[in-house]
Parts: structure tokens; sequence; C-alpha cells
């Protein structure tokens, strides 16, 4: 940005301040803030040049010292110019407004990966590591921060009007948001679609920590088994493991490494296996058959929530051999390693 | 209306009208054949707006039949080509009976104008009653959308008693669930269709009263030209939903 | 320097000057006369008599939200009630106000005498678009009694079509009815322009006003329908529980939001273009000058219509629609922003070397002018697809229409019933009174929806009953505002009431204007003229209104 990081700085706190703007606390911020001021620059330019024009004729032209009109017809000089200069200044805020865009929707590789579920009318937060939120989030500074979002009933959408960022959750699929905090403090979650009676009690708080700080929080609130975990056990007792158990003559096939990885379907076709396709697939096994193994995979549609389905997601993420599943359904849950690696989104 | 002169028209015009002057010419329009104008491209942008509100169906009906296509082909194969074939024709009829009411209207021809009419509602209603007995059917297999949805016959297709084979291939229970879409689009599109042709044909029973008074067979034809196009209308949606609706994937010759 | 030279009103003498005894009003006695009434003007004057009932039910529904806003907790009303409240008033003010204020009023009243015409095409169609309009607004009225619904005008499946309760059903085919009366309202002027232009009235000869009015029935035309579609879809999935937008069901409730907005984006130009038209009218009569750029207006507003058929999507771009459709949407909506800027312009061009006057219409047309130009050039930030992410949803959306639907299009509609008040009744209205309501609608509107634009930066969501605390200052602002803005809107119902008694005779034309209205008797005959004019000049052509010798039509009786 042109202008001197010093003057910014002050500026937007001097704004913030005195409450009539948003404090800046995520990478993106200063992005949106400076489109903003262009924006606003561009209206109050327009508003005083409308406003002057109107205002200069109004007066040099008023009836009392100008009693008759002269009948203009038009000029096209002035049709092209006030047609191409408007529609540039448009064009720059739309070139502007798309880089924007991307860089909001288009998550780092490096990004950990935090599933919200969104249900009327509360927030959940759920953490890799295991640890849950209600109406709250806690994150890092530095570190940049997936959010995989889904919506149990109807549309929501998750606003953290601090970091600049909101996007719509929907039902029956995934939506992605990225964001990385750069200022600890505590920030506004709102839920902004409206949802029914208590859409305005959807809300909640954004807990920004230090690396350190948040390092101790996960230690302390984590409630033992991670997403991970939970989903390996959900693997088991849904039945899952007696088709994809990994052996070779197995009626379903091994999911172990399957996360990103490029599938060859029955039907010809190939997918990038992603978080959005796994959930797919569980719901709707039959439209997504590996090739060379049968569509008799039932459907879980109606038998797993979504809180479900996202631990089921987060196994699979994390499952690289079968030789774990083995071990889970005879280890005691006491004699169980840590909990993997927070579940990192695999390039 | 071009300016065809520089002067003011006299006051009374009428005389020096080349038309026919009809009784029905309404004052606000200075010629019959503006009125006659204005009444066909007002008939023909309603038409417009027809166009567009089936638009929405069809347009949820590409969306769903790409994302579903195994569950259209299976529901699709349940509707009875049979009676879908018979109502096609028996609309087109429909409709040739109009085209030449339109054109007994235009030679004044009253007693052909009333006959073709009277063909022209008949098999209206027949095409009605042809749809009764169609929604009966799906009545009957619980293949009304709602609480009353049974996907079983797709899961398990019933063995055909002449050949033996099940009459379909089976669905996973998944795919079954779609069938349900497939079904609120084929009730909602024929049913606004045949609403179309129930208000149609109750406009056909005003017409006809009015046609045997003699109003269209001197030289007043509008109303019989308009609601020919209304009806043509119908019958072009119809032209689309059958095909559409009917005849995905279907192999008469194969089994 | 004498009153003469601040105002172009030329009354006739109050002494003699009479209300011509023949008129449309006069016409036919009796109510019946009214509600069967093929009359194009009295049917403007059932429009305008039912769209200000409508308005003012819309409008205290607006009061009690903003009542409720001035503390930060739900203490007013329960959630479920403040709910019904946003929901009725968006329905009732977008399709039982917006959408038919100035086509079915002005519009109506004024198509056929601008084209010389003795009416629309389609008279009794006319007259049953009033009565679909009035069922429409009684079945809205019904699910208030009953209830109210609270989906948010906007209908947001699976919300609507599982989730609630309410009067979904009632409200749905509501605006059904009253979309219906929109078609038929926009068929007939298609028809009227395009077939019953008096001799000589080429289509570059006639007013901007119908120019405008002839975009905004296309949109009319073509769009309305999809919404009906929708909301019956909605309707059938409430009714028969299927799955159509319900993903559970493998339905999508995507697709829901693509078929409303289908309408629901060209909606809003339905409502602008109109009361574009009159402002092109107002400025050009108050500055004694033909309209700058005439040709550009004109085909402006068919800009409008045309490319706001493509820019559905901007009310999606957070929804997980596809980046790059996202993109396409984007570029379009700047685009559709352009012939709006292009009609600013030439607009205020118009006033140069022009003979300005500052009566109410030109108040209001000012007023419109730098508001509409804050409406729309927020509607740049909307468009622009980064910049939505952060404001979408919040109060910045909320400020951003009602800057173009009330700063602009409320306004440009009062602009014009006070300019064409003394053509439809006879009658002027007070002109410091109305100075006045116009300048405190001005200070309450800013004082109302300014503050709204920095809440929604803040962060502030719509549609929300309850707020954190720091917000609370400037919602008190903005309740303070809407309370003057509410004197303000009132003052207009009372002295125009009053003036139709009281007020003095204004005769044929007393703002000495070039239409072919301005040329018959004040109020018009059933028949408008007694002999069909023919156009030999082009529009606005000021000489020939002062050269004018031979008058068009005297009064009669």
């Amino acid at each position: 940005m042109g202008i001197s990081p010093v003057l910014w700085q002050f500026l937007v706190k001097w704004l913030t301040n005195s409450a009539l703007f948003p404090p800046e606390a995520s990478t993106v911020a200063p992005w949106m803030d400076s489109l903003y001021f262009f924006l606003l620059g561009m209206t109050a330019t327009g508003l005083l040049l409308v406003g002057a024009i109107i205002t200069i004729f109004s007066l040099r032209y008023r009836r009392s010292v100008h009693p008759v009109a002269t009948q203009i017809e038009g000029s096209t000089l002035l049709e092209a110019t006030w047609t191409i200069i408007p529609l540039g200044i448009f064009l720059v805020a739309f070139v502007w407004g798309a880089l924007l865009y991307f860089r909001i929707y288009n998550p780092p590789v490096n990004s950990m990966n935090i599933y919200i579920v969104g249900k009327q009318w509360m927030w959940k937060a759920e953490h890799p590591g295991g640890q849950h939120e209600i109406n709250a989030l806690h994150v890092p500074t530095g570190q940049p921060v997936q959010l995989t979002m889904i919506s149990q009933d109807v549309f929501h959408s998750f606003s953290i009007p601090a970091f600049r960022i909101k996007r719509e959750v929907i039902p029956g699929r995934y939506s992605t948001v990225w964001f990385e905090a750069t200022t600890p403090g505590e920030y506004h979650l709102f839920c902004t679609q409206y949802c029914g009676t208590n859409h305005s009690q959807m809300i909640g708080t954004i807990t920004v920590l230090s690396p350190d700080d948040y390092k101790k929080w996960t230690e302390e609130s984590t409630s033992g088994m991670s997403l991970a975990q939970n989903g390996e056990r959900l693997f088991a007792s849904m039945g899952c493991n007696a088709c994809h158990s990994g052996n070779a003559a197995a009626r379903g096939p091994s999911l172990a490494g399957v996360y990103g990885s490029t599938l060859q379907l029955t039907n010809g076709s190939q997918v990038q296996v992603n978080d959005a396709y796994l959930r797919d697939a569980i719901l709707n096994p039959s439209e997504h058959v590996t090739a060379g193994y049968a569509p008799i995979m039932p459907t879980y549609q109606g038998q797993i929530s979504e809180d479900g389905l996202i631990d089921l997601v987060e196994y699979l993420k994390t499952l690289h051999t079968n030789y774990r599943v083995q071990q889970t359904l005879t280890t005691p849950e006491a004699d169980q390693a840590s909990p993997p690696r927070s579940g990192a989104v695999k390039p | 209306m071009d300016n065809a002169t520089a002067t003011t028209e006299p006051v009374m015009e009428h005389e020096a009208h080349e038309h026919v002057y009809v009784p029905q010419h309404r004052h606000h329009f200075e010629t019959e054949e503006q009125q006659r104008e204005a009444g066909s491209f007002g008939m023909w942008l309603f038409l417009l707006t027809e166009i567009m509100f089936f638009g929405g169906l069809f347009f949820a009906y590409l969306l769903y039949r790409n994302w579903y296509y195994d569950a259209f082909v299976a529901a699709s194969n349940t509707l009875n080509i049979g009676m879908g074939a018979a109502n096609t024709a028996i609309l087109i009829t429909s409709g040739f009976f109009m085209a030449l009411a339109v054109w007994a209207a235009e030679v004044r021809k009253k007693r052909v104008l009333v006959w073709t009419l009277i063909f022209t509602t008949l098999f209206g209603l027949a095409f009605l009653g042809v749809k009764y007995f169609e929604y009966k059917e799906k009545y009957e297999l619980h293949h009304i959308p709602g609480a009353s949805f049974d996907v079983s016959q797709f899961i398990n297709p019933p063995i055909d008693a002449k050949t033996g084979k099940p009459v379909g291939n089976p669905l996973p229970p998944d795919v079954a669930e779609h069938t349900q879409i497939f079904f609120f689009l084929y009730f909602a599109m024929t049913g606004m269709h045949a609403l179309h042709m129930i208000i149609g044909i109750g406009l056909l029973f005003w017409l006809l009263g009015r046609a045997q008074r003699g109003d269209f067979s001197a030289g007043y034809v509008a109303p019989i030209e308009n609601f020919g196009l209304y009806w043509h209308f119908v019958d072009i949606v119809w032209l689309f939903l059958f095909p559409l609706l009917y005849l995905i994937n279907r192999h008469p010759l194969a089994h | 320097m004498s009153e003469q030279d601040n105002t172009i009103l030329r009354l006739p003498d109050q002494s003699t000057a009479r209300v011509p005894k023949k008129n449309f009003i006069t016409a036919e006695d009796g109510l019946l006369s009214w509600l069967l009434t093929g009359d194009h003007k009295r049917i403007a004057m059932l429009y305008l008599i039912s769209i200000t009932v409508f308005f003012f039910i819309g409008g205290a529904f607006a009061g009690l939200i903003r009542l409720e806003l001035l503390t930060p907790q739900p203490d007013l009303v329960a959630s479920d009630t403040y709910n019904k409240f946003f929901t009725m008033h968006g329905v009732i003010m977008v399709f039982l106000f917006l959408v038919p204020s100035v086509p079915a009023t002005l519009g109506n009243f004024l198509i056929p005498i601008m084209l010389g015409a003795r009416d629309l095409a389609f008279p009794k169609i006319n007259l049953l678009s009033w009565y679909l309009y009035v069922v429409g607004g009684v079945m809205v009225l019904a699910t208030m009694v009953l209830g109210g619904v609270d989906t948010g005008w906007t209908f947001t499946t699976p919300l609507s079509t599982h989730y609630l309760n309410t009067h979904v059903v009632t409200t749905a085919m509501a605006i059904f009815v009253a979309g219906f009366s929109s078609i038929f309202t926009g068929l007939n002027f298609i028809v009227t322009i395009h077939r019953m232009r008096c001799p000589g009235m080429t289509w570059f000869r006639m007013p901007l006003f119908v120019w405008a009015h002839y975009a905004a029935s296309i949109l009319m035309v073509l769009g309305t329908p999809v919404l009906a579609i929708s909301l019956t879809l909605v309707a059938l999935e409430r009714l028969f529980g299927i799955g159509v937008f319900d993903p559970t069901k493998g339905g999508d409730p995507l697709l829901f939001q693509h078929l409303f907005w289908f309408y629901s984006h060209p909606a809003v130009y339905i409502m602008i273009l109109p009361g574009m038209g009159v402002i092109s009218e107002v400025i050009s009569t108050f500055s004694r000058k033909r309209v700058f750029g005439y040709t550009a207006v004109a085909f402006s507003s068919v800009a409008i219509a045309l490319f706001g058929f493509f820019v559905w999507e901007h009310h999606m771009f957070i929804m997980g629609v596809s980046n790059y459709s996202a993109l396409v949407f984007s570029l379009l909506t700047m685009l559709v922003a352009v012939p709006s800027a292009i009609k600013i312009f030439n607009w205020s061009f118009t006033l140069q070397k022009g003979s300005i006057t500052f009566e109410t219409p030109m108040l209001y047309a000012f007023g419109f002018m730098g508001l509409f130009t804050i409406g729309g050039l927020t509607g740049v930030f909307l468009g622009s697809l980064g910049m939505d992410i952060h404001l979408t949803e919040t109060y910045f959306i909320v400020a951003h229409f009602h800057f173009v639907m009330v700063g602009g299009m409320l306004m440009a509609f009062l602009s014009g019933v006070h300019f064409w008040w003394p053509k439809m009744t006879g009658r002027m209205y007070p002109e410091t009174l109305s100075k006045m309501a116009a300048v405190v609608t001005f200070i309450g509107f800013n004082l109302t929806f300014l503050p709204q634009f920095i809440l929604g930066y803040l962060g502030m969501p719509r549609r929300y009953h309850a707020y954190p605390p720091e917000f609370q200052i400037l919602n008190v602002l903005s309740t303070a505002g809407a309370t003057v803005l509410g004197i303000g809107y009132m003052l207009p119902i009372l002295y125009l009431a009053w003036s139709l008694k009281y007020g003095p005779v204004a005769g044929d034309n007393p703002w000495q204007a070039t239409g072919l209205e301005w040329q018959i008797q004040s109020p018009p005959l059933t028949e408008n003229f007694t002999e069909i004019p023919i156009m030999d000049h082009e529009a606005y052509d000021y000489d020939w209104l002062e050269h004018k010798t031979k008058p068009e039509v005297t009064t009669v009786g």
C-alpha cells in the first residue's frame, strides 16, 4: 500500500476508538479497508461533483438572473466522458474487489482447519484436537486458519467484522473461509443471515491469543478425544470397517491415504477427494462409486449428524495406514497414544 | 401510427374509414385495425410472460435432471407412455380444430366456427380425462410426492409378467429418494399445464356461447384469433413436456 | 424583482377561474362508476388511494422497528414479533408500494395523454390489474391479522419451507396475485406505447417519462412471472412436504435463491426507472429546457432494463457460488451502474444555461439526485466482490437500498405527485408548506440512514432484534431521524387533502410545461382530448410552447 504504515495505524486507531470503525485484527483487514477508503473517496468525489454542478448551475442560472433558457440538445463528447470515466473507475473497483475476493476465499496451503457447525441458534466450533466451543472460537495469531462450515438446518452466515470475513453457512454442503489473526483480543462473531426467531442471539466471541497462550488453551480445554479419534470410533460403530477393512478382497476400497488423492469412479469420471467429497460419499454413496467396486454401500443420510460427519472426515484425513483400525478395536482407551497432530490441509 | 397528414383529423372520423366498422369497436382506438393489432400484440406479450413462468420450472428440471439422471430415468420410465402419446395426439388434434376455427371466423362461416370450437373443447376435455386416469394411476402407485411417497418399487423393481425380467434396474436407496424430485417436477409442470388447459376450456365455453350468437361471424375475429394463440401456446408447452418427462432414455423397441 | 421572477407558476385569475365542470371526476357519479370504470385516470386515482394506505401501514411497521432498535436489548416486543415487523415492512413496501407507485398512479394517468391517446390499450385489464392489487393487498392484511409472517421479504429457503409455522403460503400467494397486477400494468403500457401513439408521435418525440415506463414495463412483463413460479414452488413445498429446495431430500436451496433473485433484482429497476422518468420531466420543466442528451437518457433506460436481467447473482456472492460466476456477475454489475451515472450527469447538465426555479417538485428532484448518487455509488461498493464480503448482510445493505428506494424512488414519487397534482385534481397544493415538508423529509432521511452505513461497516447485521451496546448511539440517531422522516411524510397527506377543496384553481398549464398533458384542461375530460392531436414538434419544445397560438383543447362547460 502506498500509505505509510505509521499513518495508516494512526488513522485506523483513531477511527476505531471513535467507535465508527471496526478494529483491524486480521491480515486481510487492511486490504479491505484500503478498498473501502478508495470507494469512499469515489463516492465523496461523485457526490461533490454532482452537488457542485447542481449548486453552481442553480445559482448561476436561476430565473431571477437568467430569465431565458438556451436550448441545448446535448454533447456527444460529454456523454462519452461521463460514460467512460465512471466505467473506468467502476472497473478499477471490480478488479480490486475481485482480487480481494479470491484472496479471502482461497486459503493458503498451511492453514489450520477448524470446523464450524451452525444450527438454530448457536455456533459449534470443533478443533481437530477435540476442543469443542459453543458461540466462541479461540485462534492463535500468525497462523492461517481455515474454517470449514456447514449448517444443520437453514442458511446462516458466519461473520467476524474485525477480520473482515464472512461466509454463508449452508445446509447440505461445506463452505470455507480463511483468516490469519494479527492482534490478540476479543471480537464479535455474528450470524448475519436471517435464520428465524433467535437470529440476533446467534452471536459469540472470537478470542485471539498469542501462539503460546493458544497452546496453553488447547491443552487446558481438550475434551480428551480429538475429532479424528471420535471419527475412528464412529468408523467402527457404524460398521464402516466391515467393508473398508483395507484387505485386498474387501467389498469396499481402502481409505488409507484417500484424502487428497484423485479417484477414478465407475462412471468414468475422476474426482479430487476433499472434505466435501467425503461427506457426500457417505450420504450419497451410489453416486460416488470407486471404479472396480459394486454400488452396495448403504446411505447414512439421516443416521449421522453433521458433527459425526466432521469426525469421520477428520479421521479419514489422517488415515495413512489401516494398521490403526485394528489397534483401536482392541486397545482400551486409556492406552491410546496422544492425539494425532491437528489436521493440516494436505496439498 | 405514423404521421400520414399534417392536418388535424376531422371530428366525425368514423365515416371516413375504409375499414368495416364493427360494433365491438372500442372508442379509445382510432381504427379497428389498431384495435386488432393491439389485441394481438397484447396476447403475444402475455404468452411471453407465460414462457417466463414455465421457464422457472424448466430451469429446475434442467438442474435436477443433470444431477440425478439415473433417478430421473427410472422415474420417467414408470410414466405411462401410451397415455402420454395419446394425449399428445389429442392435443395436436385439438389445436388443429382451433386453427380451423380461426379460419372459419375469418371467412365468416358461423356453423363451421361453432363446430370446430366444439371439437376443440371436446379434445381438450379428452386430454384432461386421460390426465385424470394418469394421475389416478400415480396415486395408486404411491408416486405422488409427499407423505405417501414410496420408493420401494425403485429399489426392488417388480418383475414384468411377460418377460420375466425386472421392469427396470434396481436403484440404491439414496438414488431412489431422488425420484421424488422427478415426480414433484412432473406434477408441478403437468399440473400447471393442466390448469392452463382448464382455464382455456372455460374460455372456450364462453367463446362458444358468443360464437353461437354470431358475435364472431361478422368480421370481428380478434377474440378467436387471440384465444387461438393462447391455445396453441398451451399445446406447444405440452410438446416440450412430453419428451422431457416421458421419454428420458426410453428404449421401447429394446424389450 | 417581482415575485414572478422566482417561480414559473402561473395560476389563472382566482376571482374568475373555476375547475371545469365537466371532467373525468364529475363525468359519472356513484361508487360503482368508480369501481367499474375503464377510465385510466380513475383507475390511477384508485391506485393512488390504495397505495397510500399501504404506505402508511408499511411505514407504521418501520416506526415499530426503529422504536425497538432504540435500545440494544430486545425489550419492546418478542423476537418472533420483531421478525414479523421487518417482514411485513419489506413485503408491503416492496410489493404493495414501491413496485406500483409511479407506474400505477402517474403512469396510468399520464401515459395515454402523453401519447395523445384516449386511454390505454386494454382498459378492462387495467381495472383487473387494480383489483388484483387490492386482492393481493387484502391477503397481506389477512396474513397480518392472522398472526403475521416472519420469513423476511426474501423467503429464504429452507427457513421459509420447513422451519417456520407462520402464514408463509398466504403471503406467498398474496404476492403472486399482486405480481399479476404488475404484469398486466406492464403489458398494457407496452402495447399502448407501441400501438397507440398519435400521428406524428415518433419514438423519439415521446417524453422521457414514457421511455422510462417502457423500460420498466419490459422488466415487469419478463421478470415477475419468475417470482410467481418461485413463490408457487415454496408454497407447494410447504403444503406437500417435498424437497425441491431441501438438501436432505436431494434438493438445492441455492436454486431458490437463483429463481428468486432473477426477478428481485430487475424488481429494483422496475421500482426506480419510473421515478427516473418523473425526474426527467421535472428537471426539464423547472429549467425551461429540453433534457440534455435526450437520446442518451432514453437509451440508458433501456440499457438499465437489459443489463438489469443479468446481474442477479450479486445477491449471492458469499453463498458458495463458483468464484468464476461471481467474477462475471460483478463485472456486469459494474456495467449496469454506468447508465444510471449517465442519467445523473445529463440531468445536471440540463440545468446549464437554463432558467431555474425551485418549486417543490424541483426540490424533491434535487433531493433525488443527491441521494440517488450516494445510493447508487454505494451499490458499486457491493458489486465489488471483496468489499461485498464484509458489507453484505449488514446495515450497509439496508442503508444502500433505502437510499436508492426512499431517497431516490420515494422522493421521485413525491416530486411527481406534486408536479402533476394540479393536472389530476385541478387544484394547486400550498407551496410554502410543501417546500417545508420536502426539506423536513430530506433532513429526516439523512439522519435516519447515514448512520446505518457506519453501522454496516462496523458489522452490525441486518434483521437483528438486539445488538451489541456499542452500536446504540448510531441506532438512536437513526430512530430520531425516522421520527422526523415520519413527520415529513405525514404533511403531504394533510395539505394535499386540504388542497382538494381549498387549494387555488390551477388552470390548464400552471407550470407552463410542454407535454401534451399540459395542453388540456385540469382535470382532464374522460376522453382526454376532444380531438386527437397531431404531434408536429419535438418533446420539451419550449419554443413551440411560446409560439403556440391555437389552443389544443378548450375547457368544456
